[in-house]
């Protein structure tokens, strides 16, 4: 618990944010069906209900079919979200698996995968994600998350295995080697955990693909219209147009919150970042030291100089700081 | 001889939520024109931190707490005056840099660009201090590698053709690339076996002596210093506990520190003898001790050890030898009697 609060307090600001923020909307993604006022697909057959302004009854206002967006987007979070999470979870076992067994192997298994990756990693995506979606025989949840899946896995794999191929030729894999172990253990205890940051970082990217794949799919049409996500409300607003009518709450939130859940992660990436490599952390930013910016490449403080070139106004502020309580005993002045 | 690089009074701590820590705490120590200083002590006492932050390049949380630096390099002070590296500007001290004060860095192997021919890292080192024409500076790059005996065949190499010892000579050519005054050396044969150790110190003082220029040499290798070195500082928990000529230390070091030292390791001649480690280990420079560092540690520690201010005086019973200097009260009662904290 302890080791939690520590990694939390040493996470840098844009990432608690992320951190929040990803929070907020997992949490909209669980209690969201349960807590949404209206069935979202009901339309309220009271005229002065069609398409009203928010107001106590409706908080995000309705649709043009009396529908209320509030419910839409508390089930469409859920929709969206338990998509995401999924790809994010087989595409990410996929690019580890492909990753690390084609760079561990090497030779000839190498190379198929190494092609294999390759090949997916130049199809165009969405095209072909529309093509495929508009064969398949089901438009359902359960196809688009295969889909993604089956298209999301190459980069991730591609990074893991440049990883794997550099940390294989570390001398502790050579000594586990030496002793006798099995690959997969080598594998699962000495490559798989020096790569944890980067596995999560891949995570992230591939749920933040899914997002915006999904959503983009769902706009175009191509999922089942008869359930709520996302990316099927934008697409009502878009056929019914919203836009034209002024219908700001109508498609306003739900492409705010697509815009979050991807700042969200965008920001909980580089605390993984910063959190896998500590020296990244360390190198750029600059250290406050008596009340003055101090960047890696400056030369040394010197504490004389660093309390003669304050200003007046300067000396008054850094004297409420808690850096300044550092300064009453220069470390040097007598004891 | 006159001093070229003088440190009076210098204090740098490295500044940490948990409080400063003291690395260095009022080190005085006088670098004079040609000639070699020893800096030993073990991991930890402050040595490095002493000569990177006299040369201002420890990073933050590092800082220079107290003191002044007097660079007197002829090149710099038309006037006679020497100048403080303390109050340059960033600007003013990338100018000094390399070109009068150079340093020789710990480990070759990561200090040297692993992609780059060592010829073009010499070549940069030249060219952006000297500001040579190209023909010139490649001159002046095989030059500098004949001086430290590597054979211009090897320009072309990348560093991981050549061996550690031949690595480490680059790293001193280099460091010679614009002629400096004075050259700090970081434990430059530390990773090195003693037969190319000896080999390139041989060398060492070869070329300061053909080029003139000072060393302040640190190790943690008390018994290379009283070869290589003409005068000794000994250093603990951040501060100095004596300084003295490479002879005084080898036949009467004062400090029983020094002492302690040069009992850890095998004389050649005489008979065969016990040797002696110093017990215990390095204190806690976030929360010093008044008086004497050592303490804990020492043998012969007396009341007065813990409240004597520590200022280097000199050993009484050895005349001739002025710059002998220790700040143990037992050996030097006057430091007892005068610098007592009242």
């Amino acid at each position: 618990m302890r080791a939690v609060a520590n990694v939390w307090r040493n996470l840098p600001l844009k990432a608690k944010i992320g951190v929040w923020l990803f929070g907020f909307f997992v949490l909209a993604a669980i209690i969201g069906p349960e807590v949404a006022p209206y069935d979202p697909s009901y339309a309220n057959p009271d005229p002065a209900l069609l398409q009203a302004h928010p107001s106590a009854q409706h908080l995000l206002g309705t649709t043009q079919t009396g529908q209320d967006v509030l419910s839409q987007l508390l089930v469409g979070i859920r929709m969206t979200m338990e998509l995401a999470l999924l790809v994010g979870v087989i595409a990410t076992a996929l690019s580890v698996i492909v990753g690390v067994t084609s760079a561990f192997l090497g030779g000839v298994w190498d190379e198929v995968l190494s092609l294999l990756s390759n090949v997916f990693l130049v199809i165009p995506a969405l095209p072909l994600l529309i093509l495929l979606l508009g064969y398949l025989p089901g438009k359902g949840q359960l196809s688009t998350i295969l889909v993604l899946s089956f298209l999301g896995w190459p980069w991730g794999a591609r990074v893991i295995r440049a990883q794997t191929l550099m940390i294989r030729n570390r001398d502790f894999v050579a000594a586990a080697r030496e002793s006798g172990e099995k690959s997969w253990r080598i594998i699962a205890l000495d490559i798989i955990p020096n790569e944890i940051s980067l596995i999560a970082a891949s995570f992230v990217n591939t749920v933040l693909y899914a997002i915006g794949a999904s959503v983009a799919l769902a706009f175009v049409g191509l999922s089942d219209l008869n359930t709520w996500s996302l990316g099927t409300i934008l697409y009502w607003a878009q056929s019914q147009q919203a836009l034209q009518l002024g219908a700001w709450w109508w498609f306003a939130p739900p492409g705010l919150a697509v815009a979050l859940i991807g700042t969200s992660l965008v920001l909980l990436n580089t605390g993984i970042d910063e959190l896998g490599s500590p020296r990244l952390r360390a190198s750029r930013g600059a250290a406050k030291i008596a009340g003055h910016r101090i960047w890696p490449t400056d030369p040394t403080p010197v504490y004389a100089q660093l309390t003669a070139s304050r200003s007046r106004v300067g000396a008054f502020l850094h004297s409420f700081s808690r850096g300044s309580l550092l300064d009453e005993t220069p470390a040097g002045g007598e004891l | 001889m006159s001093p070229i690089l003088e440190i009076q009074d210098l204090s740098v701590a490295y500044r940490t939520p948990g409080g400063d820590v003291r690395a260095v705490e009022h080190v005085d120590l006088t670098l004079n024109a040609g000639e070699v200083v020893g800096l030993c002590g073990e991991s930890g006492s402050g040595k490095s931190t002493l000569a990177y932050g006299a040369t201002r390049l420890l990073r933050p949380p590092a800082l220079v707490t107290s003191g002044k630096v007097l660079y007197g390099g002829c090149r710099v002070t038309s006037g006679g005056h020497p100048v403080d590296l303390l109050t340059m500007s960033h600007r003013e001290l990338k100018s000094m840099r390399w070109r009068e004060i150079a340093i020789v860095f710990q480990s070759a192997m990561n200090a040297l660009n692993p992609v780059l021919r060592v010829q073009d890292q010499l070549l940069d080192a030249v060219q952006s201090h000297l500001r040579l024409p190209r023909g010139e500076a490649r001159d002046k790059v095989a030059t500098l590698l004949d001086l430290v005996g590597i054979p211009r065949g090897r320009l072309r190499a990348y560093p991981h053709e050549l061996s550690g010892g031949m690595r480490q000579r680059v790293m001193i050519a280099m460091a010679l690339a614009a002629d400096p005054e004075v050259v700090l050396m970081d434990e430059p044969t530390t990773a090195l076996d003693v037969v190319v150790q000896r080999d390139i110190l041989a060398q060492i003082v070869e070329l300061k002596e053909t080029l003139g220029f000072a060393i302040l040499f640190i190790t943690h290798d008390l018994s290379l210093l009283l070869e290589l070195a003409d005068r000794i500082a000994v250093m603990y928990a951040g501060r100095l506990l004596e300084t003295g000529t490479a002879h005084a230390i080898m036949r009467e070091p004062a400090h029983p520190y020094t002492r302690g030292l040069l009992n850890s390791f095998p004389s050649l001649h005489g008979p065969r003898r016990e040797l002696a480690g110093i017990p215990g280990s390095p204190p806690d420079l976030r929360d010093p001790l008044p008086g004497c560092p050592f303490v804990p540690r020492c043998a012969h520690a007396i009341d007065v050890c813990t409240s004597v201010a520590m200022s280097l005086a000199p050993v009484p019973g050895i005349p001739g030898v002025v710059s002998h200097l220790t700040a143990c009260p037992i050996v030097t009662p006057e430091v007892s009697q005068e610098g007592v904290l009242s």
